[in-house]
Parts: C-alpha cells; structure tokens; sequence
C-alpha cells in the first residue's frame, strides 16, 4: 500500500514486518527515529519483541549479537559516533558469521562534531565483513531491509547487513513508499533458523581463539562467502521484484548509460539529484550517465567494469575520503577502469554541505575537461588558509 | 573428549592454564555448581584463550566469547532472546570475565546489565591485574603490589591504590544480590553460585583467584595463599542483598606480613616497615568497614 510517510517510519515499519524478536540500540541523531517507532510498535503490541535501549552503541551491537547467536532475529540501527563505537563489535559480528541486521543512518564523524549527513562512517567499516548496501530512497531502503534479511540469513551466506541511509536526507524526508503487506512479507522471508545456536541439549563453544594455525583461512573463507553475495543478491533482488513488481535490489543500476561519453559513478541519495541533472544536461546535448552502487560491500566489480567501458569519461562522487589519500570509491573505480578513460575523483557533500544542481554540473564539467584525483566540490575559499586556496 | 566424562564436569581438562591457576579451578566450581543448562558468556582473557583454542574447548555448556569488555551486554542480549523463545524459566545465564574486564573496560556494560534488572549471574574471577597481556595492574590490583606497569623503583613502592570495591559497585544498584568469595573456599562458591542462580535479577559474585605467576607464589599454595588472604583481612568475604550488607564471613586476623611474604609481588614490602604498616592499614580499614572480627 503507497503511503505518504516519513523515511524512518518507513524503515521501521519495514524491520517490524520482517518479525526482528530482539531490537537494542542506543540513541543517536539522526538515527532516532527508527528505533523510536520501534519501540512504539513494542509497547502497542504490534511486534511481538524486546526492545532495549542500552547504555552504549558498544552494547547495542553486543546484545544483538548475543541474542542472534542464541537463535532470534534481531535489529540494530546506528550514526556516525555511535558505528565508531561499535566498531570492535561490527567486525566480531561478521567473524561469527551472525546475519544482523543493521540501518546505517549516514551522518559526519567528529571532529568538528557534525550530526549532518556524509557517508564517512560506514565507508570507515566497509572492511568489516558486512554485506553493505547503499540506499537512494526511502522505497529502496525499505526493499532492502526486507529483502536484506534473506540474503544475509542464507544457509551459506550467514553475514551481518549494513542497509546505509543518508541521514536527515532519508530518515527525516517525507516521501511516498509503497509499503508490501505483511502476508507478502512472510511469504518472502522465512522464520530465522540458524544451522548453530546456544543450546543446553547441544553444547557448542562459540568464538573461539584463531591462533596463526586457522586465522589466516577463516578470514578467507568469510571473504570468499562475502563474494558468493554478488550472485545470491540478484536472486533475491528476482524473487523480490516477482512480488513487488520492483527492481531496487540489485547490485547497480545504471541511468541513461547506454550511449553515455561520460558516467557519473555514486552511491545513496544523491543519486537522484544526479539522475535529475543528467535529465537536464541531456536536453542541452550532453550525453551523461550515472552509474548508482547499490551493493558496495561485496564490491561488484564486474558489473562495475561492464558500466564503464562504455564510457570515455567517469567522476566519482565520494561522501567520504580517506584522508591523506583520496575518496574510497574513486580508488577502487579507477583501479577497475581501463588505463585509456578519464578518470576523476570528487569529494563533497560532507558534513552536510548540499550538493546542487550545480555542484553536480560542475563536477559533469570537470569530468570532461581534465582528470583530478580528488578534487573537493564547494569549497569556500574564504575559510581556507592562503596556501589551501584553490586557484 | 569422552561424552560421560563432560557430562559429570562442565568445565574439563586438558586446557591449557599454568599450573595452579586460581581462576580455572574456581571455573570448574562455578560451572558444575551453575549445572548444565546454563549458557555462559565469556569475554576476553586468560580463561577464555586457555580454554577454547580452536578447535577444542574446556567447556561442556553452550558458551560464546566475543570481545573483552563486553560479556554483560552479549549475556543481557542472550536473555532478550531466550525471554521470546520462551525459555528463561529453564535457563540459567552466567556473564563471566577477570577483574578487568570486569571493573575497567567493562563496567559501563556491568552497569547497565544490572541497571536493566537483566537475569544473569556475572562472575568476575579476580586475580588482581590483566595478567593475559602480562601482569599489568588493573582497578582491581591491590595496594602496593608490584606489578609490570606498576613497578616498585625508587620514587614508588609498587600500585599506589586500593583495589575499586565493584562488590559495592553492583550492590549501589540495589540488586538481589552481591557477594564475594575465594576459591580457597570452594564449597562457599558453589553455595554462593546455587543460592544467585534461584535468585530473579542481576546479580554479582567476585571470586578470589590466586595466579601464581603474576603473584610470583608457589603453584602448589594457590588455595592455601586465598585463605590467608581472607584471613588476613585483606579479601573480605561478604554478601550485600537488595544493596545492603546482609553477611560477612567473621575471621581471627592474622598479620598481613602472613600474606605479603607468601608473594613475589609483595617481597619489596617486607623490609620496608612504613610500607608493610601502611598494607596492615588496608587490612584494618576492611576489618573495621565490614566488622569482620567477632566482639
């Protein structure tokens, strides 16, 4: 049913239906709102679950990790500081293969403390061993919290989901979402019944010490199940749209890529203003395109590379950067790409500096007129020291 | 490893703890005494490496390790889970770990755990100092103990504090219960598991565990070494029920020279007469705090 319906009731009202037995999480901005409504759907009845609000986001991502690992499906949801801290626990969860689920509302680390939307923080933990995935609406976040449990709940798959949400920009955007009932809901997604769990009629030991003898192949084994997710996805992205009739669960979607000389490369909601401007340059002739990773973590590398031998030209927008070095998505795109393309990198939009219309032209302009390794959009010149200027 | 043989003893042998190890043999009483439904989480330290070396493990009870400071919010989110399943009047819960992974790193979680009323039994084994990483001192080291990140020199006489009393920690939150015990005293333990698990709520047990390598002190004296330090004062034996002290375990004070001199740790002081009175000080304060002596 399409209802008019803000981003975080969308999103919880998604988990909701997919029956989580064990929500915990602690507050953090702009992640409240989810696991607000969460708890309302607790304490009306209308989920049959605990809800925990606990003393840390370290202990947030614990308790869902006890509970999952004692048989229940659980949810968490997290921002910026509050990932950081559970940072520890978000690596431990996948090295025990728990299939949680977790909503990353994108929001700027500290410092400056900034409770704007970049994607810093789960571009921080991307090597963690979670399936992560980048969300440009609020329908797509609901699709892909749904269709997220069965993926990562798979008999061999057995890994924890990030779905990442711009903050403020999807949380606390209001938009229509065309909500799947209930029925359909479990129709799709199975009760969770992990081969392994705390049982005292059948004893295991779990997390045990990988000494120099058996690290090295479990963390190959996680690595080579993480990339198996870049063939489950689209399968279950098929069996989803055959219910839905939508198509939002997959690895990439490409935009009016076909006879594009320059792509776009960029992941959650800037894309759609980025689908806009590409409507708008075209009416002027030029011919661009967007290529969207939905999927980040696995990183979809062949349907990446499909993408952009088609074009001469690539920029990709980073809301994140590693410092010192450059956006994380422009070093692996270009590392993909023929050494023969233009390939640019961009920073912006970070701490929640909008990213126009003409933010978005003039990196399309700068794309085509000469290549930069990471070139920041938006910059004010007048808060830069002299020798930061940008000439 | 036999089927009978786990079944008659929770926690087995054949891991690899140093010999004498104060901790593995409160372990063992602690796991038997809790029984076999019970589910155990475990954080990080000596115990958990010494015990469960892929692929083996020691233990005979479902039981997970994840990280260090963490056993009381994975023990509180196992009880979430098993309160949906239906299954908490049949189980019994147990968040275990050292001294510091307990009063240091991990005592926002304790804190909360106990703060939520979660049913869980945290058990803190207490040997004074992380000695996993190699004998550094903790909140829980005792005053003037030598150790390798408080070592005794010309300007210091070794930890310069008195161990963080987190028996009245977790009793601040006013749960059912809160005790301490020594493993020189292995029926007290056992008594004191059974009398927590019938308990509803949060509740804590320290257990003192001699290590005779971080102590520096005879292997073959681990229980003999516990006693003394009750006896001395220095490890008062006590139970705090709904936040008040409700029992002590009444003692013949013996000099603390008795327990200092048994312990590498402790060597430096027994020439130093302004530093072996300041130790008595410690014991006296314990036994005037607690009224440990019988009038």
């Amino acid at each position: 049913m399409k209802k008019f319906i803000e981003g975080s009731w969308a999103m919880a009202d998604a988990a909701k239906m997919c029956r989580p037995q064990v929500v915990a999480a602690y507050p953090i901005t702009p992640q409240t709102h989810i696991v607000e409504h969460l708890a309302e759907f607790v304490a009306n009845g209308e989920l049959k679950a605990e809800s925990v609000n606990v003393e840390s986001e370290h202990s947030a991502a614990s308790a869902v990790l006890g509970a999952q690992i004692a048989g229940v499906r659980t949810f968490t949801c997290t921002s910026s500081q509050g990932l950081l801290l559970m940072g520890e626990v978000v690596f431990c969860i996948a090295g025990m293969r728990l299939p949680v689920m977790m909503i990353c509302a994108n929001r700027a680390i500290s410092a400056p403390i900034n409770i704007w939307n970049d994607q810093q923080d789960s571009i921080s933990l991307r090597d963690a061993g979670w399936i992560q995935v980048y969300a440009e609406n609020n329908q797509e976040a609901v699709d892909l919290v749904i269709a997220g449990y069965k993926i990562g709940e798979n008999a061999k798959i057995m890994l924890p989901i990030m779905v990442c949400v711009d903050g403020f920009i999807l949380t606390h955007g209001m938009e229509t979402v065309d909500m799947p009932d209930q029925e359909l809901v479990d129709k799709f997604l199975p009760p969770y019944d992990p081969p392994y769990k705390l049982d005292v009629n059948n004893p295991i030991s779990f997390g045990l010490l990988g000494d120099p003898t058996v690290y090295l192949e479990n963390r190959y084994a996680l690595h080579k199940t993480l990339e198996e997710v870049l063939t489950l996805l689209p399968k279950v992205g098929a069996e989803y749209k055959q219910l839905t009739g939508r198509d939002s669960v997959k690895l990439v979607e490409e935009y009016k890529t076909a006879d594009a000389d320059t792509i776009l490369v960029a992941m959650g909601s800037v894309c759609g203003s980025i689908k806009d401007v590409i409507d708008m340059e075209r009416q002027k002739g030029n011919k661009v395109g967007l290529l969207k990773i939905v999927c980040y973590r696995p990183f979809p590398k062949e349907a990446i590379k499909k993408v952009l031998d088609k074009a001469q030209y690539i920029g990709i927008v980073d809301k994140d950067i590693s410092l010192g070095a450059e956006g994380a998505l422009y070093t692996e795109i270009k590392a993909l790409a023929d050494s023969n393309k233009k390939v640019s990198g961009f920073v912006a939009g970070l701490g929640g500096r909008d990213i126009t219309v003409k933010s978005i032209q003039t990196i399309i302009e700068s794309t085509k007129k000469e290549v930069n390794r990471c070139k920041f959009i938006d910059l004010k010149q007048e808060l830069l020291w002299d020798e930061f200027k940008v000439a | 490893m036999a089927r009978e043989h786990i079944e008659e003893n929770l926690y087995v042998s054949g891991h690899t703890a140093c010999a004498g190890c104060g901790q593995s043999m409160a372990v063992r009483i602690v796991m038997n005494a809790a029984g076999k439904n019970t589910m155990v989480a475990n954080s990080t330290g000596c115990l958990e490496v010494f015990s469960t070396k892929a692929p083996e493990t020691a233990f005979g009870l479902p039981w997970v390790h994840s990280l260090f400071e963490n056993s009381a919010a994975v023990a509180s989110g196992i009880e979430l889970a098993l309160k949906q399943q239906g299954k908490l009047d049949s189980t019994k819960i147990i968040a275990q770990a050292g001294d510091g992974g307990t009063g240091d790193i991990g005592l926002q979680a304790i804190s909360g755990m106990l703060e939520r009323g979660h049913d869980i039994l945290y058990v803190c084994y207490d040997n004074e100092a992380y000695m996993n990483t190699g004998i550094q001192r903790s909140g829980s080291t005792p005053f003037y103990a030598n150790t390798t990140t408080s070592p005794v020199g010309k300007r210091s006489v070794g930890n310069p504090t008195i161990k963080k009393p987190m028996v009245e920690i977790c009793a601040a939150h006013h749960i059912p219960y809160s005790a301490t015990a020594s493993v020189g005293n292995p029926k007290d333990i056992e008594k004191k598991v059974k009398k927590a698990l019938s308990i509803r709520g949060p509740k804590y047990l320290q257990i003192h565990v001699p290590c005779p390598l971080g102590w520096r002190s005879d292997p073959s004296k681990t229980i003999e070494i516990a006693k003394i330090a009750v006896q001395t004062g220095l490890y008062p034996i006590v139970e705090y029920e709904y936040g008040k002290l409700a029992n002590v375990q009444k003692i013949t004070p013996k000099p603390v020279e008795e327990y200092l001199k048994v312990q590498g740790r402790f060597s430096h002081i027994l020439k130093n007469k302004e530093a072996l009175e300041a130790v008595q000080k410690v014991a006296n304060q314990n036994i005037a705090y607690y009224n440990l002596v019988s009038q």
